[in-house]
């Protein structure tokens, strides 16, 4: 199988479902004749046409309303959010409007539209180009979230996403681009969305993980198996709607749960799985719910030190990992 | 010597770059961080900083040249060393990938994309930071909490522990502070509890039935047995000032107390000041911890009407000879008349037995659990023994100590039977008794 990146990944997903179905269109700021500040749609110009794949103002609001418009009409637009950063002026129109027209019409309207937003830090982006901002949309009924964390799993849900006739949120953490690298199959497949996978099966511990931290985490269970730590790695690929039953069978077989994610730890996807593992798993918990998320504070750090201070590591991960093993 | 500077890398999807105007010209002494060229691309007009100190000795890329990222640009003379986030960052892994599978890995040393989509910092890195600095990576952000109560089941142990019959006062606990874990349990469970061995009888033997009281002694004896490392020590102790000081209080002791005055009211008094200075046999085993405890409760072994019983006078530190007199002939009184409460009998910290009063001289008792260890008064007895180079005839009384050789060694154990012996041989009439 060839083995590629996650931003290679994307782009082939985009244009294979381009070349599928008509109705797929791109929008957004940079995303034609330049590619894509991360060149994720590098070359879908030249395939497809300016009328597929459009250059857009910087005017989010816009750009998701456009898009919604589009929708309602049949087309499946992707429109993208360049930086997680930038999606807060289109919020309305995504959570105001897209997420509750289904709902709100009867089911005459539909949303067949998938936002990809690049989000997450690590890359000294500091305030504007750094931020996590899954939890604002988790919260939100009407919606879905995706956010994997492997080349495989992000073409996969992303060809998925484009096929279904929600709003998708889908999520790519832009230091997983070219940092993370996989096998995927040259044949035509899809992941569906909402079941998570166990990427690592284990006995004593559970961790659970999605986006670029899932990597620190399958590294640190690594670290841990030669401790005699067998650590079970869950990565949830899909935040909303969250696949409880797979949560909730690897607490019960361990015993012992933390959940990592580079979002703030207050209010964080992290807090909603506590809740739901406290209540239905109570009897099987042999350990206090932990979570390692980053720090409750306004914005990443630009400086390197603080940056990688804020940040979840693979030793930070198998730290906490260890002292919740010897509980 | 000579160093080549090259165009940096300043965007991924930017691959040439023309050089602007040359802020420096050949022969300037230049130092590190210095303004040296404006470099044109097609995102953004920028300054470029120097990467070293030094002289600049030639211009390789002239104004208004077109050059890709990465060629030479500048040629200085110079002893420093180029800083390494100056070299060329490859955008392709450096290294093979390992057997990979869907599930993929992370690359190290990749230039990442930075916040306009450029190298890592959109700019030159010639920054002094390395590029891993030394952070704290042992205190994750996970919320403090508490020690763990060894006591306390969590919600796996209790339901296990109910679906398989097991009782887990007997399982010895490897968790946080001494926390039996589902581990724990489970590895009980598997290897069957050492259920109390019964020996089969003959038909001519005799059966008894046995009393609660004894069948929770006998399981008590085991627990302690098994689980504690037990270690004995005996001291002689010269006890005829002792013996001649009770006899001369007790008279004036019964008319103004109405109690008795038995060796035991000093024995105790001596235990306690001696485990104020040794604190650790005044303990119990943690775990991966020694807990020492804060109260010192001395547990007074007798024989009650079925059977061993231990009732403790709590905070024994604060009492005087004539306060611990009152509070073992109170426990007497209730453990004789059957009025012991459950108080009465908990939270002991150490014990002690008067194996001396039925005439034992030597004993090895068994260490009440969870403690650190317990002591015996044996009888006294006249004996000839040397003192300087004379013989003379002096009451003696050993007094025999087991202890949990995991929280002390010999050296503890040795040291706090001296302080009780010197204790008590060094009783006279002038030792306050209130």
């Amino acid at each position: 199988m060839a083995v590629i990146s996650v931003i290679e990944a994307v782009r082939s997903a985009m244009q294979e479902e381009m070349r599928r179905d008509k109705s797929v269109f791109v929008l957004g700021e940079d995303v034609g004749k330049r590619g894509g500040v991360f060149l994720s749609t590098q070359g879908l110009i030249d395939e497809f046409g300016e009328s597929r794949v459009i250059d857009t103002p910087l005017a989010e609001a816009s750009i998701m309303g456009i898009a919604l418009g589009a929708a309602f009409k049949g087309m499946r637009p992707i429109p993208e959010v360049q930086f997680s950063d930038f999606v807060w002026p289109s919020i309305n129109q995504l959570v105001g409007e897209a997420a509750r027209a289904r709902y709100g019409s009867n089911g005459q309207l539909t949303v067949p539209m998938v936002v990809r937003i690049p989000y997450g830090g690590g890359i000294r982006g500091g305030l504007y180009h750094s931020q996590n901002v899954e939890s604002f949309f988790f919260h939100v009924p009407g919606l879905k979230v995706v956010s994997p964390g492997t080349p495989y799993d992000a073409k996969g849900l992303l060809k998925s996403a484009i096929r279904d006739d929600n709003l998708i949120i889908f999520l790519e953490h832009k230091k997983s681009y070219r940092l993370v690298r996989g096998e995927v199959p040259e044949e035509e497949y899809t992941i569906p969305i909402g079941p998570a996978d166990v990427k690592r099966q284990g006995s004593n511990i559970t961790v659970v993980s999605y986006g670029l931290m899932l990597h620190h985490c399958l590294e640190a269970a690594e670290l841990l198996s030669q401790e005699d730590v067998d650590v079970e790695v869950v990565d949830l690929r899909t935040l909303r709607p969250l696949d409880t039953e797979t949560i909730i069978n690897s607490v019960k077989k361990t015993g012992k749960i933390l959940i990592v994610h580079e979002d703030n730890l207050t209010g964080g996807v992290g807090a909603e799985i506590a809740a739901i593992v406290a209540d239905q798993a109570f009897e099987y918990l042999d350990g206090p719910i932990s979570r390692l998320c980053g720090p409750d504070i306004p914005t990443m750090p630009f400086a390197q030190s603080l940056e990688d201070a804020y940040l979840p590591n693979t030793d930070k991960v198998a730290a906490a990992l260890r002292e919740l093993a010897q509980y | 010597m000579a160093l080549i500077i090259e165009l940096p890398h300043v965007g991924e999807s930017v691959v040439e770059g023309t050089i602007g105007k040359w802020l420096k010209k050949p022969g300037d002494q230049i130092e590190r961080y210095d303004p040296l060229v404006e470099i044109v691309t097609d995102k953004v007009t920028m300054e470029m900083p120097s990467p070293v100190s030094g002289v600049l000795s030639r211009i390789i890329a002239e104004e208004g040249e077109t050059i890709p990222m990465g060629a030479p640009i500048a040629e200085f003379e110079t002893d420093d060393p180029l800083p390494p986030s100056d070299k060329k960052i490859s955008s392709e892994p450096e290294a093979t990938p390992p057997p990979v599978g869907t599930t993929g890995y992370l690359v190290k040393n990749v230039a990442p994309v930075g916040p306009t989509g450029g190298g890592p910092d959109g700019e030159p890195v010639i920054s002094d930071t390395p590029t891993t600095t030394p952070i704290n990576n042992d205190s994750p952000v996970v919320s403090k909490r508490e020690q763990p109560n060894s006591q306390r089941l969590s919600p796996a142990v209790r339901r296990l522990a109910q679906e398989n019959n097991v009782d887990v006062s007997a399982i010895h606990g490897t968790g946080v502070g001494g926390r039996i874990t589902r581990d724990d349990v489970m590895a009980s469970i598997s290897t069957p509890q050492t259920t109390p061995t019964s020996n089969p009888a003959d038909s001519e033997d005799t059966i008894l039935k046995i009393t609660p009281i004894r069948k929770m002694i006998a399981e008590a004896m085991v627990r302690s047995v098994s689980q504690i490392p037990h270690a004995w020590s005996t001291i002689e102790t010269d006890v005829s000032s002792l013996v001649i000081v009770r006899s001369t209080h007790r008279k004036a002791f019964i008319e103004k107390e109405s109690v008795e005055l038995t060796y035991l009211p000093f024995i105790i008094k001596m235990v306690v000041e001696s485990l104020r200075e040794n604190p650790t046999l005044n303990a119990t085993w943690g775990g991966d911890t020694i807990i020492l405890k804060n109260r010192i409760n001395i547990g007074v072994a007798m024989a009650g009407p079925e059977g061993l019983i231990v009732p403790v006078i709590k905070d024994a530190d604060r009492l005087s000879i004539v306060g611990l007199a009152h509070a073992v002939s109170d426990l007497t009184f209730k453990v004789k008349n059957r009025k012991l409460s459950v108080e009465d009998v908990q939270e002991g910290t150490f014990t002690v037995n008067n194996t001396g009063v039925l005439g034992s001289i030597s004993s090895q008792p068994i260490i009440n659990y969870p403690q650190a260890a317990i002591l015996t008064t044996e009888a006294i007895q006249k004996k000839p023994v040397v003192i300087g180079d004379g013989i003379a005839i002096r009451s003696i009384m050993n007094i025999c100590m087991s202890f949990d050789h995991r929280i002390n060694d010999g050296a503890e154990s040795s040291t706090f039977l001296q302080s009780i012996k010197r204790r008590i041989e060094s009783i006279n009439l002038d030792t306050p008794v209130y």
